[in-house]
């Protein structure tokens, strides 16, 4: 019996044979598209069969498989445990979904051969990095993902800002390799074996520890988007073609997750207790930030980046708790806290993917991600607004999609901290609450302005004008997903039961069995504490709902009156005084701007006798990427500035650079103590 | 290992660390290329000793090879190239003769210091030699720093490499066909450099590399 790690093996070589006959075929307009996107929707289809037979027949036991390939003394380990068959399941139902997508939105591809080839390698290459057994596959797979990205981040090159989003995009992912590498190195200690299996067996010193846990968080982080690593991120993601953001944000992002959860949970061995407060801080602050910034953006798919950093921050929060609880010995909290992680990965990338698939018809359909151009879209897009603002809901953590159940899992380990013993954890952990309240509060204001100011008023530019409803390919993918959001919020039990065997090998514990409880509730603890119903308020909410229009439309006068619409006051009533998506952020941006963006708000009243308008103008600061990264920028230029001279030396001049470089080094070892 | 052999090995690293100074203030071309010659009988007459000692036979071709090449065939084509070139003439060093021989002393003093004490636990003869190797290295670097003439870093380079040989026959079981390939491309090394001379002297009507350095517009 061939085990399942070299199954999906075969998978991974699949798509990597598209990826090369996409080279070919990508020349071919048209029938070349829909050849590439339906294989690679049927791999991802085969590979999750895989899957999922395996999660229905036995997830725990570890499938492994090697190749000869890489270093000559290792070779390419590969390992499917219930940790990689989870992410594996995530990052082939993205990328099935983003196939599904592509069939009918890569036909509006201007560049097809800067596409085709690359996505398939794409979705292989994150298929690797998390099969992978041992470091040095591990790190070339995902040297080999960053590569493959930038490639599709790149793929319309010559759009103003692209360039530089991909050269921000190179430079930050060469760093995060760079501290994976280094945290490996770590890991291998002295003896330098570089596989997984020996990385578990060791203990590194608390020293050791410390640095692997900081590394990790520069290196995943990085790829995640934790601020303040996070700059590339609202770049890259928006530059690529919509179907590949989606992929992006909603699966790439959580590959990154993995890697902090493979290395920190499962190889590192016991963090001590503060690296749980350093994880939730940096998550809190992700949280938060990532909101405003998306509340301040008023360009559709930017805007979706800057949530995915909100909500990589949310999981960092969840995963931050559990290494608190697993430091202090409480294995079911930090079991549940690890579960709503898991959770609010598996529910980032259903509703992140579906609002990227939307964002992009809306791209399709007028050639705008300005949402100051849009609006009034729900008339001629009838489809795609229902599935985006399901989409909406869901992220805004509204019952009873999926999005709540996660946030709440979150909020009910929040609940555990007071039987923590370090007060540095009881202080921070529900000051880290408030701020992912917060954060959730400002997602739903954030998500109301995303969908009321593209698909409510009336529209803004004459671009909406020739705007007409997507191919049905596009609408399935997004119906399949919003449909997932739906039943992953009304049958949560049924996930929390499958990340069971995921949460069991990490952290040696479990939460309660969900599906036993009557009624498909959840009971994270126990009933006296909390329970969540999301049949029940999905029930309420569609009787309530039902019911009321029904009354309204029984008992309501049926006299038709006709009189002019109300003008709010305003004289003359056209599409720019409505609500915009700046002014709509305006409020919030007085209560956080002044701290948050340096922001700075100047009145220009004319002079005493003029008639001529006034003038509001807004000044508003990156404040990370001003105070942190261009000082670096600065410093660099200013040495290589300097350095510049040492390219113009005599021959003799370099020749005893050498050699006091080399005097140098000896003298260091011969007065090394 | 008896007393005599240990202090015969010790007294001819040590000789070639003494013409390895000899080669610092020496002035004149042809007085630099005989001393270089003198150093590679020297290598030869060690790396013999080292053959006899260690009971090796294919040290013995080293030694043969250090002997043919570098104490005959490299001087001789060296002393030719300085007759076609026609550079009978002082050699300019860039630095005082009293400063490079303080720096020499340094050199020696700093490699003994390094090598007794990275190797304590080696056997006594390959730690000595070890300790006169890494010396001849350094002061080769040092020739050849502190020369201007591109003929005599040559030379420092080519006693640089005796350098390596000394080492690596003092390390016990290192295979004949690494020494050979050493050689060889010592020898290839030389044929391309003295090619690289030809060439400059005939643009630039000089071997002085600071001519190479007016040619690229930079400053010495």
């Amino acid at each position: 019996m061939i085990s399942s790690a070299a199954v999906l093996l075969w998978g991974v070589a699949a798509l990597l044979g598209t990826a090369v006959l996409a080279v070919s075929e990508s020349r071919r307009s048209g029938s070349g598209t829909r050849l590439i996107y339906g294989l690679t929707l049927g791999i991802s289809a085969a590979v999750l069969l895989v899957l999922a037979s395996r999660i229905a027949n036995d997830p725990v036991t570890p499938s492994t498989a090697a190749l000869p390939l890489g270093l000559p003394w290792i070779g390419a380990h590969f390992r499917l445990d219930a940790l990689s068959t989870f992410f594996l399941a995530v990052v082939n139902f993205g990328g099935a979904m983003a196939s599904l997508y592509g069939l009918g939105y890569g036909r509006h591809e201007s560049a097809p051969h800067r596409v085709l080839p690359f996505f398939p390698a794409f979705l292989a290459a994150m298929n690797l990095v998390v099969m992978a057994d041992d470091a040095f596959t591990f790190l070339l797979s995902w040297e080999f993902m960053s590569l493959a990205s930038w490639a599709l981040v790149m793929a319309h090159h010559r759009e103003q800002d692209n360039a530089r989003a991909g050269y921000i995009y190179l430079v930050m992912a060469s760093f995060g390799t760079l501290a994976l590498l280094l945290a490996f190195g770590l890991l291998s200690g002295p003896g330098g074996n570089y596989t997984f299996e020996a990385m578990r067996a060791a203990s590194p010193t608390p020293l050791a520890t410390a640095f692997v846990l900081a590394l990790m968080l520069l290196g995943a982080g990085s790829k995640a988007g934790l601020v303040p690593l996070h700059v590339w991120l609202p770049l890259a993601h928006p530059a690529a073609p919509s179907h590949v953001s989606a992929l992006m944000s909603g699966v790439m992002t959580k590959v990154a997750v993995y890697g902090f959860i493979r290395v920190i949970f499962d190889l590192l061995g016991e963090p001590a207790w503060w690296s749980g407060v350093v994880v939730l801080f940096l998550g809190g602050l992700t949280a938060v930030l990532g909101i405003l910034y998306a509340l301040m953006e008023k360009d559709l798919k930017r805007l979706l980046a800057y949530s995915t950093i909100e909500n990589v921050g949310v999981i960092f929060v969840s995963l931050g708790l559990a290494l608190a609880f697993r430091a202090n010995a409480m294995p079911s909290a930090a079991a549940l806290a690890l579960t709503a992680a898991l959770f609010h990965v598996l529910n980032h990338s259903f509703f992140k993917s579906l609002l990227f698939f939307g964002a992009g018809a809306v791209l399709t359909a007028t050639g705008e991600r300005d949402m100051e151009k849009l609006g009034g879209l729900i008339h001629r897009m009838p489809l795609t607004s229902f599935a985006f603002l399901v989409g909406c809901v869901a992220i805004s953590a509204l019952p009873p999609f999926n999005g709540f159940v996660s946030e709440w899992l979150a909020f009910q380990a929040i609940l555990q901290s007071p039987d923590l013993p370090e007060w540095g954890l009881k202080v921070m952990v529900p000051a880290v609450g408030g701020l992912l309240a917060l954060s959730a509060a400002l997602a739903a204001a954030c998500f109301v302005k995303a969908f009321g100011i593209t698909f409510l008023g009336r529209p803004r530019s004459a671009a909406v004008e020739p705007a007409h409803e997507v191919d049905r390919y596009s609408l399935t993918a997004m119906f399949s997903l919003a449909a997932l959001c739906l039943l992953a919020g009304i049958v949560p039990g049924l996930v929390i039961d499958g990340l069971s065997s995921v949460t069991l090998p990490l952290i040696g514990s479990r939460m309660p069995v969900q599906m036993a409880q009557p009624w498909l509730s959840i009971v994270p603890i126990a009933t006296s504490r909390s329970s969540y119903n999301g049949l029940l308020v999905f029930l309420f909410i569609a009787f309530s709902a039902a019911a009321a229009a029904y009354a309204i439309h029984r008992f309501a006068s049926h006299a038709i009156r006709r009189g002019p619409a109300w003008g709010c006051g305003f004289a003359d009533v056209t599409p720019s005084s409505q609500y915009t998506a700046v002014s709509f952020a305006q409020p919030i941006r007085r209560v956080f701007g002044t701290f948050a963006f340096r922001a700075r708000e100047t009145v220009e009243m004319p002079p005493p006798g003029q008639t001529g308008p006034a003038r509001l103008d807004v000044e508003m600061h990156d404040v990370i990427w001003e105070t942190l990264y261009l000082p670096i920028g600065k410093a660099l230029d200013f040495a290589t500035d300097h350095l510049n001279h040492l390219q113009f030396l005599t021959i003799r001049r370099y020749l005893t650079l050498v050699f006091l470089f080399l005097v140098v080094l000896l003298l260091v070892l011969a007065l090394w103590p | 290992m008896n007393g005599l052999t240990f202090d015969i090995a010790h007294l001819l690293a040590g000789g070639l660390v003494l013409v390895s100074f000899m080669m610092l203030y020496q002035d004149r071309l042809f007085a630099l290329i005989n001393v270089f010659a003198l150093h590679a009988v020297v290598l030869a007459l060690s790396v013999a000793w080292q053959a006899y000692i260690q009971d090796a036979h294919h040290l013995y071709v080293t030694a043969a090879i250090a002997l043919v090449f570098k104490a005959i065939v490299i001087p001789v084509g060296l002393h030719r190239i300085i007759q076609r070139l026609g550079i009978h003439r002082d050699i300019e060093t860039a630095v005082g003769i009293g400063p490079t021989m303080l720096g020499g002393i340094g050199l020696v003093a700093l490699s003994m210091v390094l090598m007794l004490r990275v190797t304590p636990e080696a056997d006594p003869l390959a730690r000595e030699d070890l300790a006169f190797a890494l010396s001849i290295i350094l002061l080769g670097l040092l020739v050849m720093v502190t020369r201007r003439n591109a003929v005599s870093q040559v030379v420092g380079f080519m006693s640089l490499e005796n350098g390596l040989v000394l080492a690596a026959t003092g390390a016990k079981g290192m295979p004949l066909v690494v020494e050979i390939s050493v050689a060889f491309s010592i020898l290839i090394a030389f044929i391309v450099i003295g090619v690289f001379l030809f060439r400059i002297r005939e643009r630039f009507d000089s071997v002085d590399v600071g001519a190479l350095d007016d040619y690229r517009g930079e400053h010495r």
